[in-house]
This record gives structure tokens, sequence and C-alpha cells, in this order.
């Protein structure tokens, strides 16, 4: 190799380099999915819950969904009725039969649960979703382009979808109000909630809180907060006095909500050595058969 | 060595039938309600809703679709990976299928999604732990590999007889010179393009797999299982040469031309031993986890796991392992043809029958706008497909050898 052609060589190889350099710093590999210590959580307790609604108005008014007057909730006839969030409420209420030593109905507060290992977030195309310092799980409407593999991936069925409108559909979730917490503020619903069913704080004490209620009134509670080691933990948990499958929880182990589903991706890719090694192996037959076939003519010949 | 199966050439027949003007009416009924879509929204012509966000669009026109182009890289590496050249009058013919059904897999993915104009967004927002990223980045190459696979066509069919209309004709020079020089280019590279195809089709057959796995507790335990990426796999592998018959017997008998069955019976026998292991995988997979149980109550989702089993898997199985099968047109077009029907229905069980969410008030099934548009996508494949056998040198014809078959070996090897 002459010296020109070798520096034309180093030159092209430093460009391509650079452009590669260039290219992967363009873009992100992989989401932001962040376990902090101190990431917050809510502490749902359904037995302090009175069904008020209160906590979906105030949701609706903070994400600017139409919310109405105050006063259209207090009318319970909808408690008849089991609802999920969806594009018009991202958080909802229902109302199930009394439970152990209860006189009183149990509600239940439904919204994202903002898992510790988001499926959603391991799931997206584009990484549009991730898990933020401060626990909460949210999306970037801009990446997102309305696969909905989100909704299929959510082991509590929480992402809806604008499926009527034909440009700039939306995926729609509880946001954990991402934009008042980082103020200081407390989560809509938490400050709105008139009995003080929700509980904000820092996850890991609000397990110590959680198992303290249940030490100090075990006629009150069922032994188990609903959360706490569910799909791998979520920073929502809940306290019930009964069990949490009679109240529509779905019945999940402890392993994380991505499951095996990670691993196996990351085993078919392995620094790419699978695909390369298969890539050398299937040239060497090409090579070998081809090499063969002419062994052949020429003996033939 | 001869070549005597080998002579691709345009085929000589009128376009337009009374069988092509119905795929017309059925392809521009599709269209309607594909309009509905783009125009009202997803919600306007499906039954999809928050609890079954994916529905016959993902699990027939994409996830069937992948399978069923399988044909395409089990044929490549048959005849070029392995030079089983008796074999290279099938290659072409099922290259142009699989380039086709990646095509209408990507308009599949195209109007399914809510925001089609971003469709290019995982080209550069990565996320490398999803298995739906996989897919789309491994879809999105090797549809082009498939059409650089398809160029020398194209070169061959223009070579020497370029006439543009008008004032382009002073462009005739170029753009022959243009295609010779893509044809040498190709031929001495192709071996590159080939393998990455092959490789390219492993992978995304598989994580086409993975991509039900995130779904847990989702999905009913009959499917739900960690191998479903290798079971994706050999479904795939064993799909691959019924496919080929199947499209070879039916285009042979609407081209009316004689079906090849010397080659048809030899690829046909080597069937059998592919579904077995797959097979043997999926049962091995059920005893394990004892989802067996499951079989014994009568429900959609144990009788659409046996329909699939015995009649997609198992009787043909029994069927390719017969002498007088792999010889009767007949007998070897229902035989691909049930495991064609048994690896579709995989599909649609996988992501749509096995699919149950936690809070489910009504089940899903197709709309008639969905249904359309699948049935109105198969029919303008079809349509474009008898357009190009019709233009192009894709069907092989008994007499004089017109192409070079053999040009695309790996370098080193001694011409």
């Amino acid at each position: 190799m002459s010296g020109k052609s070798r520096r034309d060589f180093l030159k092209t190889s430093a460009l391509v380099g650079a452009g590669v350099a260039g290219f992967s710093s363009a873009v992100q590999a992989a989401p932001k999915n962040i376990l902090s210590e101190d990431r917050m959580g809510v502490l749902v307790d359904t037995t302090v819950c009175v069904g008020c609604r209160n906590c979906e108005w105030a949701c609706r008014n903070a994400h600017g969904l139409e919310a109405g007057n105050v006063e259209s909730y207090e009318d319970r006839t909808i408690l008849k009725t089991k609802r999920r969030p969806d594009i018009k409420s991202l958080t909802v209420v229902n109302e199930y039969p009394a439970g152990k030593n209860a006189a009183l109905p149990v509600d239940v507060k439904v919204q994202c649960m903002h898992c510790d290992h988001p499926a959603c977030v391991s799931a997206c195309i584009v990484g549009a979703f991730s898990k933020e310092e401060n626990g909460t799980v949210i999306w970037d409407t801009d990446k997102c382009i309305g696969c909905r593999y989100c909704m299929a991936a959510c082991p509590f069925q929480v992402p809806a979808f604008e499926y009527n409108k034909a440009i700039n559909p939306l995926i729609m979730k509880c946001d954990f109000c991402f934009n008042r917490t980082k103020e200081g503020k407390l989560p809509a619903c938490v400050s709105i909630c008139p009995v003080e069913a929700l509980t904000y704080g820092v996850r890991s004490d609000l397990v110590k809180i959680a198992r303290d209620r249940i030490r100090r009134n075990p006629e009150r509670y069922v032994d188990h907060i609903f959360g706490e080691y569910e799909v791998g933990g979520t920073s929502w948990m809940y306290l019930s006095n009964k069990d949490f499958s009679e109240l529509d929880f779905p019945k999940l182990k402890t392993n994380p909500a991505p499951g095996v589903s990670e691993s196996i991706q990351h085993g078919i890719f392995a620094y790419f050595v699978p695909p390369v090694s298969l890539y050398a192996l299937l040239g060497g037959i090409m090579w070998i058969t081809k090499h063969r076939k002419e062994i052949e003519e020429e003996e033939n010949v | 060595m001869s070549h005597e199966n080998v002579n691709p050439v345009p085929l000589q027949r009128k376009y337009f039938t009374p069988g092509v003007i119905v795929l017309v009416i059925i392809a521009l009924n599709g269209l309607v309600f594909l309009m509905g879509r783009f125009f009202f929204g997803l919600g306007a012509v499906t039954n999809l809703n928050n609890q079954y966000p994916w529905g016959l669009w993902i699990g027939v026109d994409v996830a069937a679709g992948v399978a069923l182009a399988a044909g395409g890289f089990t044929t490549a590496a048959l005849g070029h990976v392995m030079h089983r050249e008796e074999y290279h009058a099938i290659v072409r013919p099922a290259l142009l299928t699989a380039m086709l059904g990646y095509t209408f897999v990507a308009m599949g993915v195209f109007v399914d999604i809510g925001r089609w104009y971003f469709i290019w967004h995982p080209l550069i927002m990565w996320n490398g732990s999803s298995a739906l990223f996989e897919v789309g980045i491994c879809v999105m190459i090797y549809m082009t590999v498939l059409y650089i696979e398809f160029l020398p066509v194209v070169a061959e069919r223009f070579i020497g007889k370029v006439h543009l209309p008008g004032f382009l004709s002073g462009l005739n020079k170029v753009v022959d010179k243009i295609l010779r020089l893509i044809d040498t280019g190709l031929a001495k590279t192709m071996f590159i393009f080939i393998i990455a195809g092959v490789v390219l089709s492993t992978l995304h057959q598989s994580s086409l797999g993975t991509l039900m796995v995130i779904a847990g507790p989702k999905m009913h335990p009959l499917w739900q299982t960690p191998i479903l990426p290798l079971l994706f796999l050999l479904s795939a592998i064993s799909v691959g040469f019924p496919m080929v018959i199947f499209e070879s017997l039916i285009a042979s008998r609407s081209l009316g031309l004689k079906p090849e069955m010397h080659i048809l019976s030899k690829l046909g026998s080597m069937i059998a031993p592919l579904l077995g292991v797959y097979l043997a995988f999926k049962l091995g997979d059920m005893f394990i986890r004892e989802t067996f149980v499951y079989l014994k109550e009568v429900n959609t989702e144990s009788v659409m796991f046996t329909i699939e089993l015995l009649f997609g898997v198992i009787i043909p199985l029994r069927m390719f392992l017969s002498p007088k099968v792999l010889k009767s047109p007949l007998f070897l077009f229902i035989a691909s043809a049930l495991v064609v029907f048994g690896v579709l229905l995989n599909r649609i069980n996988n992501f749509v029958v096995a699919y149950t969410p936690p809070y489910s008030t009504q089940s899903y099934f197709p709309s008639f706008g969905e249904i359309s548009v699948t049935i109105g996508f198969a029919a303008i494949l079809i349509l474009v497909y008898r357009f190009i056998v019709l233009n192009f040198p894709v069907i092989s014809l008994p007499g004089e050898q017109t192409a070079q078959p053999t040009k695309y070996t790996i370098k080193g090897a001694k011409k």
C-alpha cells in the first residue's frame, strides 16, 4: 500500500468513525430507567376511602381534561358499574361490598401503578417511556408511534389510546402529576383527598407505615400490601380489609413485569455474538458446498 | 451440469381474467375501509379498544405475513447457501413472494400504528430491550435486502431493452449502463446479502415470538411460554417450503403451466422432519409446563389449540411422510395448505385468541372493516404478483437456459 493511499484510508476510516460516533450520540440506545432508593410512592388505604371521587375531579383538572363541577361527583350511582381508567379519566374509583369487620363498602382508586420494573418502559419500540428518579413512569408523546405495545405489555391494563382520532392519537395514563411534583406540589389526587386515604411519601417509608398499620390493627386489614412485591414492586401500594382478588386486583407473581422477555432479547443479541457467528457459519457452509461442487465437477470432466 | 429447469421468462398471458376482476373488487373494498381508518381514526374501522390493543391486523397482516414469507429465506438457504442447484427454479418465485409479503407486512404496520407518519422513529429512537424494536429494525433491513436480491431480475429484464419514452430516450444508454453496473456489481457481492437475509430472518422470526412473552399472565398458558421465540422460528422454518409448494401449485394452475412436480416432490420430502422438530418442541413444552390440563375444558382456547396442532401440524406431518402424497399434486397441495393454515392459525391464536386482558368486559372479534382491509391487502398482493410474473423473468419454463443460475457464489471459490 502506498503512503498516499494509506493516508486516504486512514482519513476515510476517521470520517466513518466520526460519523458513527456522531450518529450514536444522536440516538439514545435505551430509555431512562432509574430505580432510585428515594423514589416516591402512594399508599392507598381502601379501608379509609369513602368513594367521594374528588380525586377523579382533581385529576381531570390537573390534566386539562373535561372535569365538570365537583358537585356532580356526589352522584354515587356511577359506582354500581366497574370502570377502568381511560382517555377521559386517568383515575377512577370502584366500589365493592364490605370486607371483614367493616360495615361500609370498600372503595378502590385505580390508576397507573408506576411499577419499579415497568413493562411499558421495557416494551416501547421507540423508548418513549421512562422511569424517572422520583418513581414516576412517564412517556414522551413526541416519540410515540401509536403501536400500542405498551398496552399489550402492561400487567394492570392501564394505558389507554385515543382510537377515535385520525391525527395525533395519544397514549393516556396517570403521570403521577410529574409536572406538579417537580415543583414540590403533591399529586392532585393526594392533595384533594378529604379523608387522607392517600399517603404520598418515599416508597420505603410507605412500606414501613403500611406494615405498622397492619400490625396495630390486625382485625382491620388483611396481611398483604398489594404492590410491595407484585411484579417486582410498584410505587402505588394498597391496603385492604378483604382479599385483593375480590377487589379485581390481578393475581401477579413477584418477578419483574418484563419477565423473561428482556433476558431472551439480551441473550440473542449478547454483543452481537450470536448473529455474527450465525453469519460466519452460513458463509462457511456456502464456501464449502461451492468448493465441493467444483471438485465434483472437475472429477467428472 | 444441466440447468434445464432454470429458464425464467416473463409469461405471455392476458392480465385480466374473471378471477382477477374479483380480486380487484375485493381490493377496492379494502381500500374504502382503509380510507375510513385514515380519515376517522382506528376506532372508526376496527373493533380494537383499551382491552384489546392488537387485533386482526397485527395477528394476520404482520405476524402471519412474516411467517408465511419464510419461503424466501428457507429457499435462499437451500439453493444458495447449500448450493442445491436443482432448486434454483423455485428461488425466484419464492423471493418475489417474500419481497411482496414483507412489503405488505410493512403496509400492515403502517395502517395499524396510530401515528403512521412517525413510522421512521425506530430508526433513530432505539430501545434495545424491546422485542418490537428488534422486529421493526430487522424487518426494515431485511426488506431492503430482499429488494436488492430482486434487482438482478429487474436488470435482466431491461438490459439491452431500455426504451424510455419521448425526451427521456436520450437517457437510454445511461440507464442501460447503470443496470449493467448494478448487475455485475451485485453478481460479485450477492452472497453478502443472501447470508444477511438468512441471518436477519432467523432473528426477527424468533423475536416475533418474544413479542408476546412480556404480556405474561395476560396470555393463555397454552401458548404463553419462554420458548415462544424458538417455537416461532421452528414454525417459520417448517412453513417455508409448504408455502412455496402452495404458491407454486396455485400459480401453475392459474397461469396454465405444468406443475413442477419433480422439484416440489423433493421439496415436500424435506418438510416432515422440519414439522417433526416443531411438533416435538411444541409437545415437549406442553408436557414440561403441564398445560395439557387446559385441554380438558372445552372453550375457545382449547378448541383453537387442538385445531392448530391437529390440522396444522400432525395431519400434514403424517401426509408428508407418505410417498403417495409427495407424488400427487392434489395431495401435496392439501398437505401444504394445511401447514400454511396451521401457522396462520398459530399466529392468530398467539396474538388474538390467547390474549385475555384482566379487565375484559367483552371479547374481541375483528370488524367487517378490519377483515376487508386484510383480505384487500391479500388481493392486492396477488394482483402485483401476477403483474410481475407477466412482465419480469421470475417463473421458469422448461427449455433453453437464459439466466445464469449460480452467479451468487461466495468470493474465493474459483470460477
